[in-house]
């Protein structure tokens, strides 16, 4: 009991770290990016790469990686979202679609489809906590993730460019008209949600494999997540991700582990049915 | 310009395709259905290796007396058909039994291939081969294990590949021969897929047969995240033996997670498959030391025959690496289709179906270590069987049955993790 009930809290703080930054996107931009998957395919290759030719462990490298991947998400918002924008919200869902088949197709070509993992990283071995075993890499990188969605909170609701961000999500032509520049406030939210996928894929590495469609993996619970922790609502996403663990971890641990998916989205389904606007949604 | 080029590149197409075929340029195109892409499809890229191999083994002289007695691997083409060239056209099935349906009504329709291999994944190879029958095309199955496949009353399925009642059996008949542990209590840990279903099927039914019980059953859905809980409910069911029916991806993260978790079943034993992945045994090799699992294949069975020495040097002259268990058969099969359509003599359905229900071939003429191939009434090759391995230094050694067995003190057991 105990021990699925830690596995689930910690599998939960990695889907809430993969998806705080789609939230983020999401809320702010209005964006949903359907590459947020690949996003974290890429951070998770670029980390691989950084250990296996350059002998950097992830943990020293993710930030690196963080910064990285807020490059890329930079450059996707500059040389696609910005020209979209303002056309019908469908085109840019499916540029962003389209990004995501042509990252995987070019992740195939050039690192091959092979499974690849880092066997040993500095994070290697497992800790004891109540007289359970668990692995040390999924520890640590859920507490760093816990550390990073808590800095992120108070960047978005404690800080004068947090204001910003919530200023342009709220109306973008007001907040031009006070001064508050949209299209490079949307610029620096895709940086930064990029970023923290980029943080999040590097310390995935240090205990899931690697291969060019394991975006897909996380990337649906992360939608979810978003979806079910309501549009806009950084809070309601992390706490959904949560949930997504706990109740995955329970189901696989009490009634069968087949049937640990199929829980997730009745759970989905039910918080959908008793309140269309997600547990934290605005509207 | 710009258009003119297109006018000539289309010209040129349309020439192409006009071209009469002269009778020593004859090809025979066969249809192979593999996961190219998705998740297996680093398994799909060493299948694909394996068939281009047999395909230039049949097509382009080479001397090599090692193959001397298998037939069709002298590097005529085809001599029955005037030394016509085979030829593989590949469709992806992304591993997917919907994608693997459309890729066999796509090659039968529009590639007009005289007959379907693959699919490697027992549920595309389901459907895939549904469709070949319905269309009166042999589909040949080399590496697909589910038992269902041959129970169907099909006409036109061949399978070569011994099935999981045969792998199933053989590990029950290898736990006899283990003394050193208990191995009454099972635990089946399997995907929730057409393979992982029929393996446990399989061994619910061997189980009782040969005295054991069953004392988990934990289907997992293939590629999730977390594989803890399944761990959990393993290591709380105390079991002697896990047997595991898992592809590449499941594999390495269950391996990660036992460890974490400092379980180890006392005899890890795989249903081959992501156990038995080159990726697999480079990376997580040195952590899985003693692990056991079901094979056809070890690159220590190639002192018995000097045909399967012959085959994986060759195999690892072209690509650098040794042949596997899942690549090994898909091999075995092409030769095996391509020898029917050769005593078939002709290209139609009809007559190649009949020349694969007269396959004999002994344990000479085959590139495995099974006794031949020669399909029973319900398309499944007979003469096949299985091996059980054990991971030891840098890949799997044969330790059952005994006679392949190069190292006597194989199989160390109890399972630690390294």
């Amino acid at each position: 009991m105990l021990e699925a009930l830690l596995a689930g809290l910690f599998n939960g703080l990695i889907y809430a770290a993969v998806a705080v930054g789609l939230a983020l996107i999401w809320g702010i931009t209005d964006v949903i990016n359907f590459a947020h998957g690949e996003f974290l395919m890429l951070a998770m290759y670029a980390a691989y790469w950084l250990y296996t030719l350059g002998h950097v462990d992830p943990t020293m490298s993710a930030p690196l990686v963080a910064v990285l991947l807020a490059f890329v998400g930079f450059l996707t918002y500059a040389l696609i979202i910005k020209r979209l924008q303002d056309g019908p919200p469908m085109t840019v869902i499916l540029a962003t679609f389209g990004l995501s088949l042509v990252l995987r197709q070019v992740a195939f070509i050039a690192f091959t489809p092979d499974y690849r993992t880092l066997p040993d990283t500095w994070l290697s071995g497992s800790v004891s906590m109540a007289g359970i075993s668990m692995g040390r890499p999924s520890v640590v990188t859920g507490l760093i993730a816990l550390v990073m969605v808590i800095a992120l909170f108070v960047l978005v609701y404690r800080t004068r460019w947090g204001h910003a961000l919530q200023a342009v999500a709220e109306d973008r032509q007001v907040a031009a008209l006070v001064g508050i520049p949209p299209d490079r406030i949307n610029a620096q939210v895709w940086m930064l949600g990029s970023a923290a996928v980029g943080l999040a894929g590097a310390l995935l590495t240090t205990f899931f494999y690697v291969f060019p469609s394991v975006g897909t993996v996380f990337a649906l619970l992360a939608f979810v997540a978003v979806c079910m922790g309501g549009f806009g609502s950084l809070a309601g996403a992390v706490i959904a991700g949560l949930l997504i663990g706990v109740i995955e971890a329970m189901t696989g641990y009490f009634v069968a582990p087949a049937l640990k998916t199929v829980s997730i989205y009745v759970l989905f389904i039910l918080v959908l049915w008793y309140r269309p606007r997600g547990l934290f949604g605005r509207w | 310009m710009k258009k003119n080029i297109l006018a000539g590149v289309l010209a040129s197409l349309a020439m192409a395709a006009t071209l009469p075929a002269h009778a020593a340029d004859k090809v025979i195109r066969i249809g192979a259905i593999y996961p190219l892409t998705g998740s297996s499809a680093s398994t799909g890229q060493e299948l694909k290796e394996a068939i281009d191999l047999a395909v230039d083994l049949i097509n382009n002289p080479h001397a090599d007396a090692g193959l001397a007695g298998i037939p069709m691997a002298q590097g005529k083409g085809l001599p029955n058909l005037g030394g016509a060239k085979l030829q593989v056209v590949y469709e992806d099935s992304q591993g997917k039994p919907e994608v693997g349906l459309a890729d066999a009504q796509r090659l039968i329709d529009q590639e007009h291939v005289v007959a379907l291999t693959g699919a490697y994944q027992s549920g595309v190879t389901k459907t895939a081969s549904r469709i070949a029958e319905q269309r009166g095309i042999p589909y040949l199955n080399a590496e697909s294990s589910s038992p269902d496949l041959t129970e169907r009353g099909y006409k036109w399925f061949f399978r070569t590949t011994p099935n999981d009642e045969t792998f199933i059996e053989n590990m029950m008949q290898f736990l006899d021969t283990v003394k050193s542990v208990p191995t009454t209590k099972i635990a089946v840990v399997y995907e929730n897929t057409d393979f992982g279903v029929n393996t446990y099927k399989a061994v619910e039914k061997f189980a009782k047969k040969y005295h054991r019980q069953i004392v988990a059953n934990i289907a997992y859905s293939a590629n999730s995240p977390s594989v803890t809980a399944e761990v959990q409910k393993l290591s709380s069911a105390k079991p002697d033996v896990a047997i595991f029916a898992s592809y590449v991806s499941d594999a390495m993260l269950f391996v990660r997670t036992m460890r974490e978790a400092k379980y180890a079943p006392p005899v890890l034993l795989a249903n081959d498959a992501g156990f038995i992945d080159t990726r697999f045994i480079q990376e997580m090799g040195p952590q899985v030391q003693g692990v056991l699992t079901r094979d056809v294949w070890a690159t220590d069975v190639t002192g018995a025959k000097p045909a399967l020495k012959a085959i994986n040097d060759l195999f690892k002259a072209k690509y650098g690496k040794e042949l596997n268990g899942n690549n090994a058969r898909s091999l075995e099969g092409i030769l095996v289709l391509a020898d029917a359509i050769n005593r078939a003599g002709s290209t139609d359905p009809q007559a190649i179906r009949k020349a694969l229900i007269a396959t004999n071939l002994n344990a000479n003429q085959v590139v495995m270590p099974w006794a031949g191939v020669k399909f029973d009434a319900n398309g499944q090759n007979s003469e096949g069987s299985g091996l059980i391995l054990q991971m030891d230094g840098p890949g799997y050694k044969t330790v059952w049955p005994t006679s392949y067995r190069t190292d006597a003190a194989l199989p160390k057991l109890p399972f630690a993790w390294k």
